[in-house]
């Protein structure tokens, strides 16, 4: 088993679509939100993923092919 | 000493043992180094800081380190008047605070040298980061001078001239295929792997504390007081934080009277969510796809974006972006005006204050300081068709002052007025 944690960046758009729900039923996948915000026009969501380690890059692949941003949970590592 | 005491969770504020880790197992906030200021208060002093070595580390005790310091001397880089710059602005109190002056020539040798020292201290072989440039240099430098470790992750088509800097020193250097976002992520999953002190990872909320000795500089370097304005490059939002945490601190410990600094941060247009999210007053960064020559400064999701906003809002600064073009002329100006070869980071400091100064948002009679935090050899590229060609001449009088009086009169001029 392994685990993952990630921040998912939605647009617009996305916001009334039920992808973390989604995720968990067409994969492989428990998600487990630890926080997240929310509002009409935009929303960000940090949860941890678990599973086969394959499960979810696919899964995770198919959500940033939804047009959900995925980021690691501690913004962008590499610096100038 | 250390007065460190614990990290704590900047959301939840959950609070955990001095470990390599770096975010709360509860809700993944980030963590945050907790300090006894009580007790540092009573063991402080400005005579005793003054009297401490002409780097860093003459702020040992306020940084989270116990164990001798990994040192190739970073910071006390010089804090300069600057007239000319000053005049051409309309600040009749500009200071830069020259950080083009640290051992591998950029601001990173300060958080690199706490990271390092904690490293070692917690037992670590290996000093790792992600990095297209200065971070790189310092870190390989760093684990040189502490005889670690070092692997450096880089993209695979960064320009050679850039690996020059950070392979002298020995590091192993690994080129990863793939865009920003792929390294970015398969370096986060690496950094959970392998037993590495990732320097911006695990070392995080240690790394980040080297940040404040830019502002303890600035306050003791201005006789012991804070600046009304500092203008200061904004990538990850760390350093713009660590500046404001620091000039905070030194008030806090009674070091300095009450801090009543305007926080300003710069960045490039093209990779600006920290400004775009102030200038739409909302307190949610959207993240952005770099796309500017401010490579320095192209972070696009912000791991301190949302606790720079409320600097900004707490303190009163303002943001700006600025174009590439702009960067350019940011760079020309500094260079030109006070002799300081700025990188592109340096070029968007100067042009965001010429912005900021012309929507009359600071006061000519305001002790101002812009953070210049890389030096310009590292970006030669993004200066160098915007600069004049050398003059070619044979080796003959004729020759040069034909050649020179063709490209501005000045020869003939200069001729005239010594004949005179």
């Amino acid at each position: 088993m392994a685990t993952q944690r990630v921040k998912f960046t939605f647009p617009q758009e996305l916001i009334t679509l039920p992808v973390i729900y989604q995720l968990g039923k067409e994969f492989n996948v428990v998600t487990n939100i630890r926080r997240a915000d929310v509002t009409a026009d935009r929303g960000w969501v940090v949860l941890e993923l678990e599973g086969d380690a394959e499960e979810i890059e696919r899964g995770l692949a198919w959500v940033a092919a939804k047009g959900v941003r995925v980021d690691p949970v501690q913004g962008d590592i590499v610096e100038g | 000493m250390s007065f460190t005491s614990a990290l704590r969770c900047r959301e939840c504020k959950r609070e955990y043992p001095l470990d390599p880790i770096y975010v709360c197992d509860f809700c993944f906030g980030p963590l945050e180094v907790v300090y006894d200021y009580e007790a540092m208060r009573q063991a402080l002093s400005r005579e005793k800081i003054e009297r401490g070595p002409l780097s860093v580390w003459r702020y040992a005790d306020l940084l989270p380190c116990e164990g001798e310091p990994v040192d190739i001397c970073a910071g006390f880089t010089p804090l300069l008047k600057a007239g000319r710059l000053g005049e051409e602005l309309g600040l009749r109190h500009l200071y830069l605070k020259n950080d083009c002056a640290n051992p591998t020539w950029s601001f990173k040798d300060r958080v690199v040298t706490v990271a390092a020292t904690k490293a070692r201290e917690f037992g670590f072989g290996t000093l790792a980061c992600a990095s297209t440039g200065n971070l790189a240099n310092s870190v390989a430098a760093h684990a040189a001078r502490a005889g670690l470790e070092a692997i450096v992750f880089i993209p695979s088509d960064l320009e050679r001239g850039k690996i020059v800097g950070s392979a002298i020193y020995g590091p192993t250097l690994v080129a990863v295929d793939g865009s920003y976002d792929e390294v970015n992520r398969l370096c986060s999953e690496l950094a959970g792997k392998y037993p590495w002190a990732f320097v911006n990872v695990n070392m995080r909320p240690y790394y980040a504390e080297g940040s404040k000795t830019l502002g303890y500089e600035v306050a003791e370097q201005l006789g012991w007081r804070a600046p009304d304005h500092c203008i200061v490059p904004m990538a990850s939002g760390s350093l713009y934080v660590k500046i404001w945490k620091g000039l905070q601190e030194l008030a806090k410990l009674r070091l300095i009277d009450s801090v009543h600094t305007k926080m300003s941060g710069a960045q490039a247009a093209g990779c600006s969510p920290i400004v775009s999210a102030w200038e739409a007053g909302t307190p949610n960064i959207r993240p952005v796809r770099p796309h500017t020559i401010a490579k320095s400064l192209a972070i696009g999701n912000p791991a301190d974006g949302y606790y720079a906003l409320q600097v900004m809002a707490e303190s009163g600064g303002f943001g700006v972006a600025v174009s590439d073009e702009e960067v350019v002329e940011g760079i020309q100006l500094l260079a030109r005006a006070e002799g300081i070869f700025a990188e592109t980071a340096g070029g968007v400091v100067i042009s965001g204050l010429k912005r900021l100064v012309e929507a009359g948002r600071l006061g000519r009679d305001e002790v101002v300081v812009a953070f210049i935090t890389g030096a310009g050899l590292k970006t030669q590229e993004a200066v160098t068709e915007a600069l004049s060609p050398p003059l070619h001449v044979q080796p003959t009088i004729a020759s040069f002052e034909q050649a020179l009086g063709e490209r501005s009169g000045v020869g003939t001029q200069r001729t005239a007025d010594r004949a005179s």
